[in-house]
């Protein structure tokens, strides 16, 4: 085999995500990865740790922490972060509530999704951090087909779609004023399906959330809801136990939960394979209007 | 798992589509994820309503496609958008760009890593002058394989004889440019006809499906296998206690095989020695090649540093402040300056530039070259002459597309003004 020269989707995708990696270490001062406990952020660990090796990652994770957690999701984050050897920092939106930065929302939709983008600004201000690595990829979600790798954002945290850069070949342009920072997309390429298979793959460990187990759930316009502390439910509403796992880790409010009984990798891939919903069907936040994710992106988020 | 196996072992082709607005290339792209199953059900209603609320007849593939809302406001694209699908055989990632004149830097922008370029022409207008600028910049950029569909096949009856006027007048056309294999399909993208299957309604046409010759068509090693380049992306240097006196470089081959034991020379300084071992985090690899990410460690202590390169003794690049490129034009604000000061980007490398000349600029509809006083303005592709500030490690563009291109940055915007090929 060695001899054909030729490398596998995914080898293509691991080499291309290292060297954005390498790339954002080289052209940036104080760069961060931003960690949520989700698999793209692990993916995103995981290349991290082969792009410096036997070196540390020289970049900070930061986790922007809404409170409304599943419990299982920090404790992961702590093991995870902690066999890599890597540097955790975490910004939490109840400070940014508390120091009065944004306002809690009210009702039984209430979420902190939204208010998270002014907690994560903040953090990378006050971090002094000139570069963000997030797991997001242009297959998510229409407002990322054209996301750069490198992708710019003004002294307000904000991404105007026209003050981008093109990225032609290798060549990577993370040249900024003071005050601007770049937001960094390793993975970029990847579906997610090519995330579910380099987790199997590489044997990377997720969060117990991604397989079926039962839990209190209630349906609330089409979308299953985990029972916590945080959801306030409506009069109608009543809870009801079913096998259940979650496309995605997000903030326990809003993040929805399938049906399903997928109980391992191999069984969640074939599911994914066969699946009539984008992964981000599930969450209430893209659902509040066309261009949620367009607009949430031009204000700094994720 | 077998499915699973043959996943795991899937290769990538990553290709470009161009067209403008009305010539059906949206409709396509949105067919082939349509008919790959990669749209699911929660976009599908999406543009289903969208289709009822702007009383289109038929359910409007090319919605899918349409990016931002400003974009679609306007019913434009403005941009690279870039699509992935997926097939038992293939991986797929487009660069899908919109092909009017005044869009021809992103045209360049999703060409420099494309494999294959699909140029659509609407069978009942044949070959015309967009139809040569988008075949132009797939030559120029190195797509080596073009496949020319002819749309809306539907519109004239699926008659052959239409198909092979403007696959005859296109053949003529191609000579003038550098394109390895051209491949001709008719289709229609509206009704699927030869897009993922053969077309009952095109019984004269033998050759494959475009989707079957997607997945199938040869793409050999994209890049170079035979000049040894490795630019310095990022030293490794642990300072722990176990790894106390490691020292690697990390980079991205781009270009030829780096074994162990092999005699390399790491430029610009001309200092010779030995790769001691090629690493990855999973253990020594015995030859690594391009596109892979890897550390290099060399036997000698070497000063090398971001930027060098690591090349073979008797296979070098040019090392040279001097450069001829065809260059493209990028910014909308002022035109490119002859005697002005860039910032110049190539491999790992960043040196301050003076464009001393704009040879020509040629007309990219007729391919006629205008000399004499003559600038480069937004979307305008001429030859350029450069002199760095400091030598650049450099091949042709024809024999290496990742050392032989660079892009301008403005200094003073920090925005990435152009793109350049290096002859």
């Amino acid at each position: 085999m060695t001899q054909s020269y030729q490398l596998s989707h995914l080898d293509q995708l691991e080499s291309e995500g290292i060297f954005v990696l390498r790339e954002t270490a080289a052209q940036f001062e104080r760069p961060c990865i931003l960690f949520s406990g989700g698999k793209d952020s692990i993916v995103v660990a995981r290349l991290a740790q082969k792009a410096f090796w036997p070196a540390r990652p020289p970049l900070t994770f930061l986790h922007v922490d809404t409170g409304h957690n599943f419990p299982e999701t920090i404790e992961f984050r702590d093991r995870f972060l902690g066999d890599l050897g890597a540097q955790l920092q975490v910004a939490l939106v109840q400070d940014s509530i508390d120091r009065g930065r944004v306002v809690e929302e009210k009702g039984p939709n209430a979420s902190r999704n939204g208010l998270q983008t002014v907690t994560l600004l903040d953090a990378l201000e006050e971090g002094r951090f000139d570069a963000a690595v997030g797991g997001a990829r242009r297959d998510e979600e229409k407002a990322r087909a054209k996301e750069r790798f490198f992708s710019h954002r003004d002294e307000f945290g904000q991404w105007d779609p026209k003050n981008q850069r093109p990225e032609l070949w290798n060549l990577f342009n993370g040249r900024k004023q003071t005050g601007e920072h770049f937001r960094v997309f390793p993975l970029s390429n990847w579906t997610e399906m090519d995330v579910w298979q380099y987790i199997l793959r590489e044997e990377i460990p997720i969060p117990a959330l991604y397989f079926a187990h039962e839990r209190e759930v209630i349906e609330r316009e089409g979308v299953l809801l985990a029972v916590t502390e945080f959801l306030t439910l409506r009069e109608e509403e009543r809870t009801e136990r079913r096998t259940v796992r979650f496309r995605t880790v997000g903030d326990a409010t809003c993040t929805g939960a399938v049906e399903s009984a997928a109980s391992t990798l191999e069984a969640v891939i074939e599911e994914v394979a066969s699946a009539r919903q984008t992964e981000r069907g599930g969450r209430a936040d893209d659902r509040r209007s066309e261009a949620a994710m367009e607009d949430r992106k031009r204000q700094g988020y994720f | 798992m077998e499915t699973l196996d043959g996943y795991l072992d899937m290769d990538l082709l990553r290709f470009t589509t161009a067209g403008s607005v009305d010539d059906g290339k949206s409709t396509l792209i949105g067919r082939l994820m349509f008919d790959t199953k990669t749209i699911f059900e929660d976009q599908l209603e999406s543009i289903e309503r969208t289709s009822r609320q702007r009383g289109d007849e038929n359910v409007n593939l090319a919605l899918l496609t349409d990016g931002l809302r400003s974009e679609r406001e306007q019913g434009i694209t403005i941009d690279v958008a870039y699509r992935y699908f997926a097939t038992p055989k293939r991986k797929f990632i487009i660069a899908d760009t919109p092909g009017h004149i005044q869009y021809t830097r992103n045209m360049v922008t999703g060409a420099s890593t494309a494999n294959l370029a699909i140029i659509l022409v609407d069978a009942r207008k044949g070959v015309i002058e967009q139809t040569c600028r988008h075949s132009f910049i797939a030559s120029l950029l190195r797509i080596e394989h073009v496949v020319l569909c002819v749309n809306k096949m539907d519109l004239v009856d699926y008659a052959q004889e239409r198909f092979e006027e403007i696959v005859a007048a296109f053949k003529a056309f191609a000579t003038r440019l550098q394109i390895k294999e051209i491949t001709f399909v008719p289709i229609s993208a509206l009704h699927g006809d030869n897009v993922v299957n053969r077309s009952a309604n095109m019984p004269w046409y033998e050759g494959p499906s475009l989707l079957y010759h997607l997945e199938n068509v040869y793409i050999g090693p994209d890049s170079n296998h035979v000049d040894a380049r490795f630019p310095v992306q990022w030293v490794i240097r642990p300072h722990s206690r176990e790894h106390h006196d490691y020292r690697g470089y990390a980079g991205r081959v781009h270009g030829g095989v780096f074994r162990a034991g092999d005699e390399v020379v790491v430029l610009p300084s001309g200092f010779t020695t030995r790769i001691r071992s090629v690493e990855r985090f999973e253990g020594p690899v015995e030859e690594a090649f391009s596109p892979m990410s890897v550390v290099i460690r060399l036997e000698d202590d070497i000063d090398v540093s971001r930027g060098d390169m690591i090349a073979k003794p008797n296979n070098q690049p040019r090392v040279e402040q001097e450069l001829d490129a065809m260059f493209c034009w990028f910014s909308p604000e002022r035109p490119l300056e002859p005697g002005r000061k860039y910032l110049l980007r190539h491999t790992t490398r960043s040196v301050r530039a003076l464009v001393r000349e704009v040879r020509y600029k040629v007309d990219i509809n007729t391919l006629h070259k205008e000399e004499g006083d003559v600038q480069l303005g937004l979307n305008d592709i001429g030859r350029i002459h450069v002199r760095t500030a400091e030598p650049l490690l450099y091949d042709s563009y024809r024999r290496n597309r990742l050392t032989g291109g660079f892009v301008l940055v403005d200094e003073g915007t920090n925005r990435t003004v152009g793109a350049g090929m290096i002859r």
